[in-house]
């Protein structure tokens, strides 16, 4: 065991730290600086731009594919310096990085490599996720968007829903059912979509939090060309385990709680401060202790993926772990500030951060893996438990109620 | 980076585990409780063959030299066990005072007998209602001598020598005690845990010396090192009880099917499997830490602390409950882990203790980074 940089990781996180000096200051937002979305997007992508030109745009990424074929410890060292900056970062370029590209990397054929991965490196190309339906959420393969075969082409028809930044991203990597006689997983198809296709609607949701980072997206007659679908017809549910692989071995931002309990010792509170009640002092101890065991859980688990062994659902415990102490620990936050936490001045933007997390936090609960999907992935592949009995198991999809 | 034990580290943790499953079964810890045994004497000889109460001790001392972290391997394996041995009071707590805080002539006195396992010792610092660690202990230590009562005080009927917490000149200190001298009265009492006894000791102007070193702060270090393996100990509990309660749930039949397929039963145990595993991961930082970060250990062990507790009591306590009924009997083994819980909870100070000391070294360690 040893936590320090081994003499290579030394030398990439000095050189990491160098090109960030130079280069993470132009593209850095003030702190609380609050832009438009389109902005935000122009500035994710510029900075995207700056890494692709620098080598760390896609560090993981094989060689072959335009990335620089590192090691995931140095992409977690890049991560951690980069961290250090307030950079432009969002799900328009994550979608790209984290889900596209492995997708089209593992599944894809050599022109749809070439056609898209290097664009999605520079930025060029943003993407949304085009999976949730109204009727399938954690039941994914359920999904009744339709696409049927018309010469070259697919139409495609159905509603979709929960997709993040639909609104701004060029693409989207959708699945949709292809055959309704064979059962729900087996007739899935996997396709990347130009988000420009006509009969494309995206309708922002209204979220409990006021945003609409999240749309619904209604597909109507949408013609695209079968040179967009990404594997064999049939293939879609092997397409959308690769990517959701992807979408959990990066949980949580840290160091909340700390910051947190210097909050509460300048907190005036009876004779003392905040700080120095035992209930607070519990609370605080505790949910620092949890934030530092996930943090180390997050190591071990990446020192199994450097090794090439597979987490499995291990990393489904990082997600699990997270979303619930976002709630918690914001909730904390908020009685610390006790009243005051319900009503700020607008320009108080630290309370009304909290605010963000606590509703976040309900989403999150949610969003990539539901908690008790979650427990029973856990239950199943780390504990060896039975399944849960499947009423649709080997039953056409037309044939389900 | 690299967070994994080594394959030394790993070959340890399986040799101890299987060392104690064979010499623990569950059906020797029913007969050392209806014998109301002492401790598993068989148990801690095989052990010593092993050289495992040596493991941390210099080797200057008769040890093996290894680290917090290779301690850690074994301490969470006698957890797994639940085993009646002194392990915890003569080697993690008496053995690493004398270590820290003794001179070169009560190391080489005491320390080679703790290391081959032929001397006990325990550590008395609880005084019944005033706390696991007293701020004025009742025990005073005066011109070479020992007066006052610690209660309780774990594995003190097999024991020949106690380090003791007390006051001497007015400050927090440490005093060595031979336990077999007139001047010692103990009297073992009524103890939750069934396989680790506690003791009532009175100190009547009994022969004792100080260990120079043993002052507040080097009490403070000693405590969190002892809380990095109690941690071990509790995940290696913890564990076991996750294991037991999928084990029993996966055999038993209700209602036409696996009690382990019911989704009540499965998240509960992928919940507490969850909390087991991160508080392993404290507990790996915390014990690397203990050799190799010093500045880092008063956070990381109590932290490790809190939430290997949580871990712990929650896995043991829902592990009686999968079992239902057959959980409630003696002939069931979730009674162990459900007292043991306790044991480890209460031994080294209450939660608010260590919430506390997390806050204030969290601050501390903040303020020096700044």
């Amino acid at each position: 065991m040893d936590f320090n940089d081994t003499p290579e990781e030394a030398a990439f996180r000095s050189e990491v730290r160098a090109w960030l000096q130079k280069t993470a200051p132009a593209h850095a937002l003030a702190a609380g600086q609050q832009i438009s979305d389109a902005e935000q997007v122009a500035r994710g992508k510029a900075w995207q731009r700056a890494k692709y030109d620098g080598g760390y745009a896609g560090i993981t990424l094989p060689r072959v594919l335009g990335g620089r074929g590192g090691t995931i410890i140095e992409a977690v060292v890049f991560d951690e310096e980069e961290a250090r900056y307030n950079l432009p970062k969002g799900p328009y370029i994550g979608i790209g990085l984290g889900m596209a590209l492995p997708v089209i990397g593992k599944h894809g054929t050599e022109a749809q490599i070439s056609r898209f991965v290097e664009p999605t490196l520079k930025g060029d190309l943003t993407w949304c996720q085009l999976f949730s339906e109204p009727a399938a959420g954690s039941d994914l393969a359920a999904v009744r968007t339709r696409a049927v075969r018309d010469g070259d082409d697919w139409i495609i028809n159905g509603q979709k829903v929960w997709s993040s930044w639909a609104h701004h991203s060029d693409w989207g990597i959708l699945v949709v059912r292809t055959d309704p006689s064979v059962a729900k997983h087996k007739g899935l198809t996997f396709f990347v979509i130009d988000m420009k296709t006509p009969g494309i609607e995206v309708r922002p949701i209204r979220q409990i939090s006021g945003a609409s980072d999240f749309n619904e997206t209604f597909l109507t007659d949408v013609r695209i060309p079968d040179s967009w679908r990404i594997g064999a017809v049939g293939e879609g549910w092997a397409c959308c385990m690769t990517v959701l692989m992807g979408e959990r071995l990066n949980q949580g931002e840290e160091g909340k709680i700390a910051s947190l309990m210097e909050y509460a010792a300048e907190t005036p509170a009876g004779p003392g401060t905040a700080l120095d009640q035992s209930a607070n002092r519990l609370s605080l101890a505790t949910a620092y202790a949890e934030e530092q065991a996930q943090a180390y859980l997050q190591a071990r688990l990446r020192t199994m993926v450097s090794r090439g062994e597979n987490p499995g659902a291990l990393a489904a415990m990082m997600k699990l772990s997270y979303a619930s102490r976002l709630q918690k620990s914001s909730a904390i936050a908020m009685e610390i500030r006790g009243a005051g936490a319900l009503a700020v001045e607008p320009a108080e933007s630290q309370t009304q951060a909290l605010w963000d997390d606590y509703i976040w936090s309900a989403a999150l609960r949610i969003a990539g893996g539901a908690d008790e999907v979650l427990r029973n992935q856990i239950a199943e592949r780390v504990l060896g438990m039975p399944g849960e009995m499947r009423a649709d198991k080997g039953v056409p999809f037309s044939e389900l109620k | 980076m690299n967070f994994d034990l080594s394959e030394e580290q790993k070959l340890l943790a399986d040799q101890t585990r299987s060392l104690l499953a064979g010499h623990a079964p569950y059906d020797r810890l029913r007969a050392l409780v209806d014998a109301q045994a002492e401790w598993d004497e068989v148990t801690w000889r095989a052990l010593c063959e092993m050289g495992l109460p040596g493991a941390r001790i210099p080797e200057a001392y008769g040890g093996l030299g290894l680290t917090d972290l290779d301690l850690g391997v074994i301490s969470e394996a006698l957890g797994r066990a639940n085993a009646a041995v002194p392990f915890f009071s003569s080697i993690v707590c008496a053995a690493d005072a004398i270590a820290m805080a003794g001179t070169e002539a009560q190391k080489m006195n005491w320390l080679p007998g703790l290391a081959s396992g032929d001397q006990i010792a325990t550590f008395a610092s609880a005084e019944g209602k005033a706390g696991w660690r007293p701020a004025q202990p009742g025990v005073r230590f005066e011109h070479g001598k020992l007066t006052g009562i610690k209660l309780p005080v774990a594995d003190a009927g097999i024991a020949g020598l106690a380090v003791v917490q007390c006051l001497a000149e007015g400050q927090e200190a440490l005093a060595l005690v031979d336990l077999g001298q007139p001047e010692i009265e103990r009297t073992r009492l009524q103890s939750f845990d069934q396989l680790r006894p506690h003791y009532k000791i009175e100190f009547r102007a009994a022969h004792a010396e100080l260990m120079p070193q043993g002052g507040q702060a080097r009490i403070s270090a000693l405590l969190d090192r002892a809380a990095v393996q109690a941690a071990f100990e509790a995940v290696g509990a913890a564990e076991a009880c996750v294991m037991m309660g999928r084990d029993y749930t996966m055999g038993r039949q209700m209602f036409g099917r696996p009690l382990a397929s019911y989704q009540a039963i499965k998240h509960k145990l992928a919940d507490t499997l969850m909390a087991t595993e991160l508080a392993r991961s404290n507990a790996y930082f915390a014990g690397w830490a203990a050799t190799e970060a010093p500045g880092q250990l008063p956070v990381a062990a109590a932290a490790a602390r809190l939430t290997s507790l949580d871990a712990l009591a929650a896995a043991a306590r829902e592990n009686l409950q999968v079992h239902g009924g057959i959980g409630y009997t003696f002939e069931a083994n979730c009674h162990f882990y459900y007292r043991r819980e306790r044991t480890l909870a209460l031994t080294l100070g209450p939660k608010d203790y260590w919430a506390g000391r997390l806050v204030d070294a969290v601050r501390t360690q903040s303020n020096e980074a700044a």
